[in-house]
């Protein structure tokens, strides 16, 4: 395959023409802030968060879904990017309702972690305050929609890893929301394996293992790279 | 600089973070040598003062009581700190904003999960009126500092303070940010 060169952040770095820009940034130490992007799904370009500036393109591009070219001169860190994604991560914010304080997740969140990353010490856009269902029809996990990012980690994971698909995103704008099979409550979703990796690919509060008090949801993201480590590579590892 | 005039006050919060305020130890008694609390729920004074130098705002905006007040801590203040989660985002005093406005909460609470004596508390110019949306205090007055946390840790308060009795610019960074 052939090999393409550029620059990130004035860095030469060169990769696989299949690559994307976060892969060649990553494998050059380069962090890029990511929400929805999850190793061993399909990458979705849903949350924005990893938007860069390459050079002679007006708009900015999202590095998860953005292949490599011969080239290109990438720019993961200006003051732009710096301001467009605090206000990416207020506005995710002001959407739904986040209460880290009383949140399974809290100090093991990826929108937590990236309101610290990004510097944010208020969200200055006014907060919709909508009222939204948590559903607990599930034996084993739950589903609360006021800590939903809408990253689709879930819908993916459950479609591409563990084949079930019983998640979907139903709505448009501002109602979409994440349904399970034909909208009916979780619990009576006779697709669901329960096998749980929505729970481990859920980068917040939103779902959870039942039982589950505050700060007690803790991730683990290693059980994902295992079989997905199994399946591209056959090596039983991890 | 002469002493700074500082003082904090308790809107709609659960005082947990004047709990962590006193959690500052021996900290506190540096500050006293900088510092006189010229306004405070753990002060007499029952007059917001005039020439305030800084003031720690616990709590989210709920009433028009915290309105009125909020005015006028900003008219009479330099630097005004939303001190801790429901300051600075609304936290558990804005849970009851989805839920609508707030006459059907009242009724749910005081009328249909009373056992006894079910009535909605209304004593005018006694009990302040709660507004239909708690809002956290940036909406209600401009504010100068945002200081997360359920509540602050101890060392992140006294980092805040240390900041603004240095003149520096009063911006926490890093896990000083983390909410919650
Ligand atoms: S999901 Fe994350 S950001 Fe949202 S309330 Fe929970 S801990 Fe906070
Ligand atoms: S439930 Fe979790 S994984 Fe699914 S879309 Fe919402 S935040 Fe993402
Ligand atoms: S990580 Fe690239 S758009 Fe979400």
């Amino acid at each position: 395959m052939a090999v393409k060169t550029l620059t990130i952040d004035d860095k030469p770095v060169s990769a696989r023409e299949d690559q994307t820009i976060l892969e060649a940034a990553r494998e050059a130490g380069i962090g890029i802030p990511t929400l929805c992007q999850l190793s061993g799904v399909a990458n979705l370009g849903a949350c924005r968060l990893c938007l860069v500036e390459v050079a002679g393109v007006p708009k900015l591009l999202p590095a998860c879904v953005t292949l490599v070219q011969e080239g290109m001169q990438v720019f993961t860190n200006t003051e732009r990017l710096r301001e467009y994604r605090k206000m990416i991560v207020e506005l995710l914010f002001a959407e739904r309702n986040h209460v880290c304080a009383v949140c399974v997740a809290n100090g093991h969140c990826e929108l937590q972690n990236l309101a610290i990353a990004v510097g944010m010490d208020h969200v200055r856009y006014s907060y919709r305050f909508p009222k939204l269902e948590v559903d607990t029809t599930h034996e084993k996990f739950g589903i609360d929609h006021n800590r939903c990012v809408l990253c689709a980690r879930c819908v993916r994971v459950c479609d591409e890893i563990e084949g079930a698909h019983t998640w979907d995103i139903a709505g448009r704008g501002a109602k979409s929301h994440i349904i399970s099979d034909m909208n009916v409550p979780w619990g009576s979703a006779t697709s669901c394996t329960s096998c749980g990796k929505c729970v481990q690919a859920c980068p917040t509060g939103a779902i959870f293992k039942l039982g589950a008090t505050v700060a007690e949801q803790i991730k683990d993201r290693t059980r994902l790279d295992f079989i997905v480590t199994a399946r591209e590579k056959k090596q039983w590892v991890g | 600089m002469g002493r700074l005039r500082v003082a904090t006050v308790w809107m709609g919060g659960c005082s947990g973070c004047h709990m962590s305020f006193l959690d500052m130890d021996e900290f506190l008694i540096d500050l006293a040598d900088l510092a006189d609390v010229v306004y405070s729920p753990v002060a007499d004074p029952k007059e917001y003062p005039e020439n305030v130098d800084l003031c720690l705002v616990e709590g989210a905006v709920a009433n028009d009581e915290h309105v009125e007040l909020a005015h006028t801590i900003r008219e009479r203040t330099k630097i005004v700190v939303a001190f801790g989660d429901c300051a600075v985002t609304g936290n558990v005093t804005a849970m009851r904003n989805p839920l609508g406005a707030v006459e059907p909460i009242l009724q749910r609470i005081y009328v249909e999960a009373a056992t006894i004596h079910g009535r909605i508390p209304f004593e005018k110019g006694i009990v302040p009126e709660l507004l239909d949306r708690v809002a956290p205090l940036h909406e209600i007055i401009p504010v100068d500092a945002f200081l997360p946390g359920c509540p602050p840790p101890a060392p992140r308060i006294r980092k805040m303070l240390e900041k603004i009795v240095a003149g520096e610019p009063a911006v926490l960074e890093g896990d000083d940010l983390k909410p919650g």
